[in-house]
């Protein structure tokens, strides 16, 4: 090969284009309490190396990099000068006739980008007309009266004769005496990705050279920012960590170019043992704690009495598949074991807690359209006679603290891997997305060693799911966002993936004599020990010690492995596949493989770069692959396929028929485990676990500042809820989704007359052009674990059944799932709610008829302080997936038509604990009686709402939640921009209840199982029919004046503070959207 | 006559193939689907078909700016066949990613647009590059947005169009890069007195909006264009996810439409086919 070059490219703006990092980073600079820079530049920076020369890396940087228009291109240069706060603006020749007119344009975009210092220079300029002149001061002047400053040079004779016959040459000698003394040069932050570090970009730009018939050796991206002010050192060393770069994956460099970063060198072969044998209790935790391998004494006790029955030590490989496997994020030992539960009613022994709640309330409902449940990576559910439907909802808690956009991105890419792997392959067709953060406008001086500001968390999570999903091409329909002190350090992330699977796909096995394909992204060190990290807790030195655990997707590369399966799949080309998710090969082929047994060489699994020893092959986390199952004679087949779609397949063993798991690496065997051991000899957990009533979370966890409220004023209060995070619009991240590829989405997730109104539940339709559709939703409402984890339970099952019979789907063909996120369940506090919670949303479910199909759960979710754990509220997310048997049924939640009917359904009741109404009053979120799902009644309401939409009856219709009836009732006036009058003595309540409600009652109580709906007069008889037997009553009218107004009776006087409600829609809505 | 046929091109990171397949064949269409791997091994494949469409999505991940690396690699490695393409009478859709490649191969506005405005680049390769008259550059507000829009149908001879000048019709868009720029004020001139101007977004009474109605501040509310010819159109907005009337984001308000807004382009396309 010829003489290979490294050129580095550097990519900018042009002056007259404008910056949004030059307007947003001084802005964040502030908000850190950090001096703001006058003026920031971003650069994008390309490392290439190839046998090209320079005129060529400059037509790359001009072609390829740059865009044509916008940007500029620099090879081996900075592409900013020193100056950079000067735009040197290109006059020549005459500026007469209508030339001063290009000239205005000209001026006027750079202003346009905010760029006002310019300097003309007239060296070339032979002529100006007074219309050119004209331009030049009205240049002066606007450029003045924005700070700015124009400046010209080079000014012939004649030109300078006729300035001064127009007064103007004094002012531009007045203005030369402002030129800046040769000003500093800017300073710089570089940011490049640390060594192994997954870049996506790296790839394309080597396929594109390759298009150009190039061959690259190195390359590598980064970026820069260029600072012009008064900034120290320091300044610019906070700004990188906490503002431009993440530490975890990223280098920060000031003031030097970032260094090129090329990983070499071959790892070393050594077999390595890990001496167990004679080791004490403490030796074992020891060797446990140091190996990173989250095992237990009786864990590594049960370890070394197998392999003192061998009569040998473990292998390092063999000792952390057996770490991974067991460890709680793929084993769920704490919810699969024993537990002991103390409560007021006395004790309660579970053998395994999930198999007798959940999994009991799935076998006794033991509904027809259940076609796979709790045993594949998604729950399966028949569709229509032809197809299936799969849901899975995943957690990505812990990364996503450390890495907010890494950690969410894989989250996604991870759920959506899971419906790759279910049956022989479901495609994905919707996603769901759920997160808990701390308060938006949390203080810096608040926030806990070590944690990423709720704010910047939130940015990177939505950008993470975002530009993942995005990608993928899969829309993104339904979630929800909730706010809590508690999450500060520990945010929850919940990835959902909906599939669709021909019914005859369903079934798969590995058989003896299938190779073990690997299909997809390369290996590299990305997420070692993810599996066991995320079954820790976080400490303040998480974000520094855990860099290995924090992963980046590349979701084209999973896309691509899409395109390759969903053909595979058609032609039959595997016998079964599984994803890779936490614990790498090492889980997906023991799973795969316990029936059968498996021999892996690992030397043959394809690498990112040289350097791995065989147990980083076998536990590396890296994104991207499937893990199939294939019969000899399809390899050919599969093999080109894959090459055709430029995808990756390589086979790396065989499974075998003696349940033996059997690792090689170049020949030579450095592990050999009896799959019996691998999945059966884990030592049940046996866990105390207590409830003694309500306890108020830790004062300081619960620090919120607002303004106080006059408890009667009900408008106030309506706004208050309004604007609180949890409530409030969202569109911000929903326009960020793509909801509506695929072409499947029907009802979004906003909705109205502006659709911008907030939608109960997504409906889509998986088979594209037919009319029967899903509705996807979601329940979660951990405001009221602390108060009651029972009935928690059953409001959440509850809400997500609640919002998707609002939109029309069928509560008889409901289907949920269950994530819990708790704190540490070894506490017996903790794991005493947990129970309480399964043992709620079991009876729910019961009730309901509505099976869990799926599952999963994230523990430890708790963050210490200087020794001093907070443990996030106990968080259950029921996420429902339920049939609608024809999308053209299907009902929205805003106002349609002035004069139709509001009715209330279901009973209120005076449940105000853990309500929005207590919470922005400020009030102890264990104050009050906490809200009761009453099942029977709730059930008959949904099948007869059902049926009252099914015939058309109901032309809008929302679910009551947060804020209650004031909330829903202000929401579907602005969404539908009409007005709403309601009367509160018409509200139905028990007819037992000892007293007539106050109006904040009646208003903001959040008892469950409640719609407000709008029915037209001419439907009004067939409606209450329909509803007969279900509390219901019409509760006043939709109105054209665009107000919302609730009168405790009619007639009753409209003083502000007798619980009476007058507000204009649009200042109602203004609150609602104000809040981020 | 035969039905009529559609080569859908796709790649890695094409995600609008399906919904563009569905719209094509209720239009009567036969679809066929080919990697560029495939076509860039056999591009006769193209002479096969009379539509080409190229899809939305995020090819190679948007990775060099939306299009770029899959418009590269059109240059190098298919540039003949797609110019004989059109010029024998072929029709071209790009949507969304689609659109963003065939302005940033230079296939829209069109060659009269390169040659005259500049110079072989010194390397002497393309000329479809260096001289680019227009680009599709990130929305002013600086974010991918979903949402749904108004357009008004322009007065063109594109056959996509044919009947259809000054409808209002509804589509959503959904990116992150779709502001159209031109190089300056005389190409976006000559662009709109050219008739190539296919679609604008606009208020729900048909005049220019500001944000969000122009969801990425495209100059003069440009929405998509055609070649000089008319039988090369690219769009941001997405007619193939308005195929169904339910897909209308408003549906339950304003009723069920008889035919979804975006059926009119790919019929007319199909018919334009049938009769070439």
């Amino acid at each position: 090969m010829a003489e290979t070059n490294l050129y580095r490219i550097e990519v900018g703006l042009r002056e007259d284009q404008p910056d949004p990092a030059a307007q947003s980073v001084p802005a964040q600079f502030r908000s850190l309490g950090l001096p703001a820079p006058d003026r920031v530049r971003a650069v994008r920076i390309f490392w290439v190396e190839g046998a090209f020369d320079r005129t060529m890396a400059e037509l790359l940087g001009r072609e390829l990099f740059a865009d044509p228009i916008t940007e500029k291109a620099a090879v081996d240069a900075p592409v900013y000068g020193a100056d950079g706060s000067f735009v040197r603006v290109p006059v020549h020749g005459a500026i007469s006739g209508n030339a001063y007119v290009e000239l205005e344009e000209t001026v006027a975009k750079f202003f346009r980008s905010k760029q006002y210092n310019l300097i003309f220079d007239l060296g070339e300029v032979t002529e100006v007309s007074s219309a050119g002149v004209g331009v030049f001061i009205g240049a002066f002047t606007e450029a003045q009266e924005n700070g700015g400053l124009v400046l010209f040079e080079n000014i012939r004779p004649q030109l300078r004769e006729l300035f001064q016959s127009l007064g103007f040459m004094d002012v531009i000698v007045l203005a030369e005496k402002k030129r800046p003394e040769a000003s500093p040069p800017p300073r710089s932050v570089e940011i490049v990705r640390k060594p192994g570090v997954m870049d996506p970009v790296v790839a394309s730009i080597r396929k594109a050279l390759l298009d150009r018939g190039l061959s690259a050796g190195y390359i590598g991206t980064g970026r820069k920012y260029l600072f012009w002010g008064d900034l120290s050192d320091d300044t610019l060393r906070a700004a990188g960590r906490r503002i431009l770069a993440n530490e975890s994956i990223e280098e920060v460099h000031v003031d030097r170019p970032a260094p090129v970063h090329k990983i070499s060198g071959a790892a070393e072969f050594k077999l390595v043992h890990v001496p167990l044998k004679g080791k004490d209790d403490a030796e074992l935790a020891q060797i446990s704690k140091l190996g990173c391998l989250s095992l237990t004494v009786p864990e590594m006790r049960s370890i070394q009495a197998h392999y003192d029955g061998l009569g040998r030590d473990p292998t390092d490989v063999e000792l952390e598949t057996v770490a991974q496997t067991w460890s709680e994020h793929c084993r769920h030992k704490t919810l699969k074991g024993v537990v002991n539960f103390t409560g007021p009613e006395g004790k309660k022994r579970y053998e395994n807690l999930l198999k007798e709640t959940i999994v009991k309330a799935t076998e006794s409902i033991d509904h027809p359209d259940c076609l796979s449940v709790f045993k594949d990576n998604a729950g399966v559910v028949a569709f229509d006679d032809a197809w299936a439907v799969t849901f899975k909802v995943e957690t990505h808690n812990h990364p996503s603290a450390i890495e907010p956009y890494g950690g969410a991105g894989t989250g996604i890419g991870g759920c959506i891997r899971d419906t790759l792997g279910t049956g022989l392959g479901a495609k994905p067709i919707a996603n769901t997305d759920v997160f808990c953060f701390g308060r938006p406008d949390a203080s810096f001086d608040d926030l806990p060693p070590g944690t990423l500001h709720p704010r910047r968390v939130m940015h990177g999570v939505v950008s993470g799911v975002r530009d993942y999903g995005n990608r993928m091409g899969i829309p993104t329909v339904n979630g929800a966002v909730h706010f809590d002190p508690r999450y500060v350090g520990n945010p929850l992330v919940f990835c959902g993936s909906v599939g669709l699977i021909p019914r005859n796909k369903i079934a798969k096995a590995a058989r003896s004599g299938d190779l073990i394909v690997v299909l997809g992204g390369r290996t590299g060190r990305d997420g070692i020990h993810g599996a066991t990290f995320s079954s820790v807790e976080l400490t303040h030195e998480s974000e520094t010690v855990s860099s290995g655990a924090v992963q980046i997707g590349n979701a084209i590369e999973e896309k691509k492995v899409l395109d390759v399966l969903m053909q595979a799949r058609d032609q039959g080309l595997y016998s079964c596949v599984t994803d890779c998710g936490a614990g790498g090969l090492s889980s997906a082929i023991g799973e795969m493989g316990e029936e059968t047994g498996a021999d892996v060489d690992l030397d043959k699994v394809p690498l990112k770069y040289a350097g791995l020893t065989y147990t980083e092959i076998w536990i590396s986390e890296a994104q991207e692959r499937m893990v199939l199952a294939v019969p000899p004679e399809r390899w050919a087949a599969l093999k080109r396929l894959s090459d055709d779609e430029d995808v990756e397949a390589v086979a790396i063993g065989t499974y075998t028929s003696d349940q033996m798991l059997r690792l090689r690496y170049n020949g030579q065997q450095v592990g050999e485990l009896a799959m019996s051991f691998l999945h059966g000899g884990l030592p049940k957990v046996e866990r105390e676990a207590r409830w003694n009533g309500p306890v108020a979370p830790p004062k300081a966890a619960v620090s919120e500042v607002r303004p106080a409220l006059d408890p009667g004023d009900c408008g106030a209060a309506l706004k208050q809820i309004l604007g609180h995070p949890t409530v409030a619009s969202k569109e911000w991240i929903i326009r960020q989704y793509d909801h509506e590829v695929q072409g499947r989405t029907v009802l979004k997730p906003l909705t109205g007359a502006r659709d911008d109104g907030p939608g109960d539940a997504a409906v889509i339709t998986p088979v594209l052009g037919q009319t029967k559709g899903l509705a996807l939703s979601n329940g979660l409402c951990p405001q009221f674990t602390d108060l009651d984890p029972r009935e928690m339970a059953k409001l959440a099952v509850d809400e997500a059944l609640r919002n998707a019979v609002a939109v029309g789907a069928d509560p008889a063909k409901t289907f949920i799932l269950d994530n819990f996120s708790w704190g540490n369940t070894s506490k017996p506090e903790q794991l005493g709610s947990l129970a309480l919670t399964c043992d709620g949303a079991t009876e729910a479910a019961i009730a309901f008829g509505t099976p869990f199909i799926s599952g999963k759960d994230s523990l430890n979710n708790e963050y210490a302080v200087h020794g001093q754990p907070i443990a996030i509220p106990g968080t259950l997310l029921v996420s429902a997936m339920a049939i609608v048997p024809d999308v053209r049924a299907c009902v929205t939640m805003d106002l349609k038509k002035a004069g139709d009917l509001i009715y209330l359904i279901g009973e209120t009741r005076e449940e105000m604990g853990g309500s929005h109404y207590h919470l922005v009053l400020g009030k102890s979120p264990i104050e009050g009686a906490v809200p009761r799902v009453h099942l029977a009644i709730a059930r008959e309401t949904y099948t007869a709402l059902h049926l009252a939409m099914a015939q058309g009856l109901v032309r809008a219709c929302h679910d009551l939640s947060e804020g209650g009836l004031c909330v829903a009732a202000a929401e579907m006036a602005f969404a539908g921009e009409l007005g709403m009058q309601l009367q509160l003595n018409k509200v139905p309540i028990p007819a037992n209840a000892p007293q007539r409600y106050a109006p904040e009652v009646l208003l903001f109580s959040e008892s469950p199982s409640r719609f407000l709906v709008e029915v037209t007069p001419d439907k009004q008889e067939a409606f209450e029919r329909a509803l007969a037997g279900i509390p219901h009553a019409q509760v006043g009218f939709v109105m054209n004046d665009p107000w919302l107004t609730i009168d405790p009776a009619a007639g009753s006087t409209r003083e502000r503070n007798g619980g009476f409600v007058h507000e204009d829609i649009l200042e109602l809505k203004k609150a609602w959207q104000g809040a981020f | 006559m035969s039905q009529p046929s559609v080569l859908l091109l796709r790649t890695a990171g094409t995600n609008c193939d399906e919904e563009a397949r569905f719209a094509f064949e209720q239009a009567g269409a036969k679809v066929t689907s080919v990697h560029v791997r495939a076509l860039c091994e056999n591009p006769k494949e193209l002479a096969q078909h009379g539509i080409l469409v190229l899809p939305g999505g995020f090819s190679y991940g948007d990775d060099l700016g939306s299009g770029v690396v899959l418009a590269n690699e059109i240059v190098q490695r298919l540039e003949e066949p797609f110019r004989q393409f059109v010029e024998r009478g072929g029709l071209a859709l790009g949507i969304c990613n689609g659109f963003q490649v065939l302005v940033k191969t230079g296939l829209l506005p069109g060659p009269s647009y390169r040659a005259a405005s500049g110079n072989l680049s010194p390397a002497g390769t393309s000329i479809m590059y260096t001289t680019l008259p227009a680009t599709l550059t990130f929305n002013d507000s600086q974010r991918f947005e979903d949402r749904w829009v108004t357009l008004r149908v322009e007065k063109s001879h594109s056959p996509f169009l044919d009947g259809h000048a000054g409808r209002l019709v509804t589509f959503p868009v959904a990116h992150g890069e779709g502001k159209f720029v031109t190089r300056d004020e005389h190409l976006l001139k000559r662009i709109e007195h050219a008739g190539q101007v296919a679609f604008r977004y606009c208020t729900s009474t048909g005049a220019l909006p500001g944000y969000p109605e122009n969801p990425n501040g495209s100059q003069h509310g440009i929405a998509g264009i055609t070649d000089e010819t008319g039988r090369v159109l690219g769009l941001m907005p997405h007619p193939e996810r308005h195929a169904l009337p339910w897909q209308h984001p408003r549906w339950t308000r304003e009723g069920l439409k008889a035919e979804a807004d975006g059926m009119f382009l790919f019929k007319n396309a199909v018919a334009f086919a049938k009769g070439a």
